[in-house]
């Protein structure tokens, strides 16, 4: 391993210095979208409670209840200075984001639990509620070897049999910091400085649960490890943290899936994830979330690929009422390469902003962006993307691929793709498209059977059809029932 | 026997309500009849067609439709589809990325009962067999619906369609446009396989060819928003020899006698 920098990030990696909307009035109430998945809720006693707002105080409290290390405590206050002075980024974001009151936020829940090890210590009402997130059975069993996050401490973490004789670590934030502070330190907070923005700020100075993983060098996980994340109390933020390293020559896929509960106020969903690809390693990472329409989700995700290393990000956002997601890699390695999938679906009140960063480090370095976004009634699409290439490197190459498809006249698609590139042995194809669910083809499947709603869920599905090959099978199976979902509830 | 009635029906864009295209159309057709409607370009055919299957685009100012002696008129297209009513489209929609297995696939799960699910293999076996009857590539249900079809292969498609749902009546509107020579014998046969005491067909066309193929019981001729003449299938050929302009001399001709008398 090679010790790393202090900042990987190039300065240019944020949006500030883009033309944004930042003009443009906020018109994006939470309205009538009646979403029945994870719309519920279980009572749950919370064993610890930092209340609401946030001040040194909660923070040290965090820090106590978990027991941390002292650079750790550092760590996160440090990160709370860093949040109170940085700018909220409207000047390039949407206002929406000044309607975050984070005085009404509660910054740290849990049940006070040791993760179980096995499936039959995990508590009745916590087995319910993967039970309503529609969990299939088979899946619960497999849950053996599953890392499922309740609120903010993982409430179930059984790393299965198979992958710990590997050697893999797998377990939350709290546990790999005191228990594997060799391993993770090193990484931790370096691919995403706190200082990156705002959220990550916020994110370094709270956060709690989220998985850190480690896959030893060579060593190949054959299942994917997946987590489970939801929301369940009014209010209150997640801050999960992941990191991910991955050793020389080693390869693990990880799956991210959310459904949050549905509350009448604003919720915060702010993660901070960190991969790290060694020389010749393959991290793909995997989510397909639907928050509730309520829910802020402002994620910093971005990897770091070395020498011949692949990471891949297939990032899918349904629900929340405004996302700001732009997975990253930075191709630090020669021949590294990165790739982003991305499939976004806009409903009424919603907006997806959402997109990608491509970083490239190293000569002949590649890069791949194909995002896809769908707006429904005023559901709003913005794609943002930065696509760097230095002028010393050579060979690097780059192909971003937007789609944007638009059901009814309302919806409303931007793209701001920022491709700097400087050289000239380079090759970078950008393509952009954007499509219409026509009244004719709608008419045509109703001709054959199908309802309004089916038929609009089969045009969508139909565009999004070539990246979803490439999800696990259950995670498309999952996708594709939540874009039903969506679409039952777009029809008047 | 179920009837599709069509009743005094005046069709309109539904952006001008008051310039009515159908003008006044009566016809029935029970299981069993093949009838097929000719008519110049622009004399609402197509529109009649859509109107019948719920197509937003138009309204029904007038008269009714009534299938096995029920409106369907304040059902949605897919419910009148469900129904029975089938529509081979004279231009068919492209669906990208979505493919005519699971195309097919989610319309025959649509006509199940809630609850019932498709048995996959009967599905793929009864679809193969349909696409070996109407010599469609078995590799055609991998591909997405319609999308760089061409247009013959897209007609194909339509009766392939036509095929697995076994509607009760089905309006065909240029079915045999675009087809090659051979490829109008095949869909022919196909269509001629499926007709029978629980099919009843209304075949929109331009040509007698196709009539040789698939004879109808009644041949009709469509102008100006009306069926002004219907005979049996000697009338398509009549009317391949002597044009239009024949039925339209003949229209001005009892017009006139119509003004003499009155
Ligand atoms: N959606 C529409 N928008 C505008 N005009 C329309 C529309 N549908 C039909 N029309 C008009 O109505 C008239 C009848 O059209 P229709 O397509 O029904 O004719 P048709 O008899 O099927 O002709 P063809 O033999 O050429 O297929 C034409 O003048 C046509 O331009
Ligand atoms: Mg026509």
């Amino acid at each position: 391993m090679q010790p790393p920098t202090d900042t990987l990030a190039p300065p240019d990696l944020n949006f500030d210095s883009e033309v944004g909307d930042s003009a443009s009035t906020v018109e994006n109430p939470t309205v009538g979208i009646d979403q029945s998945v994870g719309d519920f809720t279980y009572d749950v006693k919370y064993a610890f409670d930092a209340g609401s707002g946030l001040n040194e105080g909660v923070i040290r409290y965090i820090s106590d209840v978990k027991k941390e290390a002292s650079w750790i405590l550092d760590f996160r206050l440090k990160a709370y200075q860093t949040f109170l002075e940085k700018p909220m980024p409207t000047h390039w974001a949407t206002k929406d984001l000044e309607n975050i009151d984070f005085n009404k936020i509660r910054y740290y829940l849990s049940q006070g639990q040791k993760p179980k090890r096995t499936w039959d210590e995990v508590p009745d009402d916590i087995k319910r509620t993967f039970e309503r997130l529609g969990i299939p059975e088979q899946e619960r069993k497999f849950l053996a070897g599953v890392e499922a996050q309740f609120d903010s401490e993982a409430a179930y973490s059984n790393v299965k049999d198979i992958v710990a004789k590997q050697g893999v670590i797998f377990c939350n934030s709290t546990e790999a910091l005191r228990e594997h502070p060799e391993i993770f330190r090193k990484w931790f907070g370096k691919v995403i400085p706190t200082g990156d923005n705002k959220f990550s700020a916020l994110n370094s100075a709270v956060f709690s649960g989220g998985s850190f993983i480690y896959v030893p060098k060579g060593v190949k996980v054959a299942m994917p490890l997946q987590a489970y994340f939801r929301i369940n109390a009014e209010n209150f933020g997640q801050f999960e943290r992941t990191l991910i390293i991955a050793d020389e020559g080693a390869e693990v896929t990880y799956m991210e899936g959310c459904t949050a509960p549905k509350f009448s106020t604003s919720t915060l969903h702010s993660a901070v994830v960190e991969l790290v690809a060694l020389k010749g390693a393959k991290i793909q990472y995997i989510t397909v979330q639907n928050w509730a329409p309520n829910v802020f989700n402002l994620v910093t995700k971005r990897a770091i690929a070395m020498e011949d290393a692949e990471v891949k990000w297939i990032d899918c956002n349904i629900g929340s009422r405004l996302t700001m997601k732009y997975p990253g890699v930075i191709l630090k390695g020669k021949r590294a390469r990165g790739e982003v999938i991305s499939i976004a679906l806009a409903n009424d009140g919603q907006h997806q902003d959402t997109g990608a960063k491509m970083i490239h480090a190293a000569d002949d370095t590649t890069s791949v962006i194909v995002a896809k976004s769908i707006s429904v009634g005023q559901g709003r699409s913005t794609y943002r993307g930065v696509v760097h290439i230095p002028k010393h490197l050579k060979g690097c190459k780059n192909n971003t691929e937007c789609d944007a498809l638009l059901i009814n006249t309302n919806s409303r698609t931007d793209t701001y793709p920022a491709i700097v590139v400087r050289g000239d042995t380079h090759a970078v194809q950008h393509e952009a498209s954007v499509s219409k669910v026509s009244e004719d083809m709608i008419f045509y499947m109703q001709q054959r059977g199908l309802t309004e709603a089916q038929a609009m869920s089969l045009a969508v599905n139909g565009f999004v059809n070539d990246l979803v090959r490439q999800f696990p099978m259950e995670y498309s199976v999952e996708l594709k029932r939540l874009i039903d979902l969506e679409m039952e509830g777009s029809v008047g | 026997m179920p009837t599709l009635e069509i009743r005094d029906l005046f069709v309109a864009l539904a952006a001008t309500p008051d310039k009515p295209i159908v003008k006044g159309l009566n016809l029935t057709i029970r299981t069993g009849e093949v009838h097929a409607i000719m008519g110049p370009n622009g004399t609402g055919k197509s529109t009649l067609s859509k109107a019948i299957a719920g197509h937003p685009d138009y309204v029904i100012t007038s008269g009714d439709v009534l299938l096995g002696g029920k409106s369907i008129l304040e059902m949605e297209a897919d419910e009148r589809a469900r129904a029975g009513l089938f529509l081979a489209f004279q231009y068919p929609s492209e669906i990208p990325g979505v493919s005519i297995a699971n195309f097919l696939r989610a319309a025959v799960q649509a006509r199940l009962a809630e609850g019932e699910e498709i048995d996959a293999t009967a599905y793929y076996k009864r679809l193969y067999s349909k696409m070996d009857l109407l010599k469609i590539d078995r590799k055609f249900t991998s591909r997405s619906v319609n999308e760089g079809f061409s247009g013959g292969e897209k007609k194909r498609c339509e009766i392939l369609q036509m095929a697995m749902l076994e509607p009760t009546f089905s309006l065909m509107d240029e079915t045999d446009s675009g087809l090659d020579i051979d490829a109008l014998r095949i869909v022919a046969e196909g269509v001629n396989l499926m007709r029978g005491e629980k099919l009843g067909v209304l075949l929109i066309t331009h040509y007698q060819r196709l009539l040789d193929y698939i004879v109808p019981d009644f041949v009709h001729v469509m102008y100006d928003g009306r069926i002004v003449k219907s005979g049996d299938k000697t009338l398509a050929l009549e009317l391949e020899a002597k044009g239009y302009d024949w039925v339209k001399q003949e229209l001005a001709l009892s017009a006139s006698a119509a003004v003499a008398t009155a």
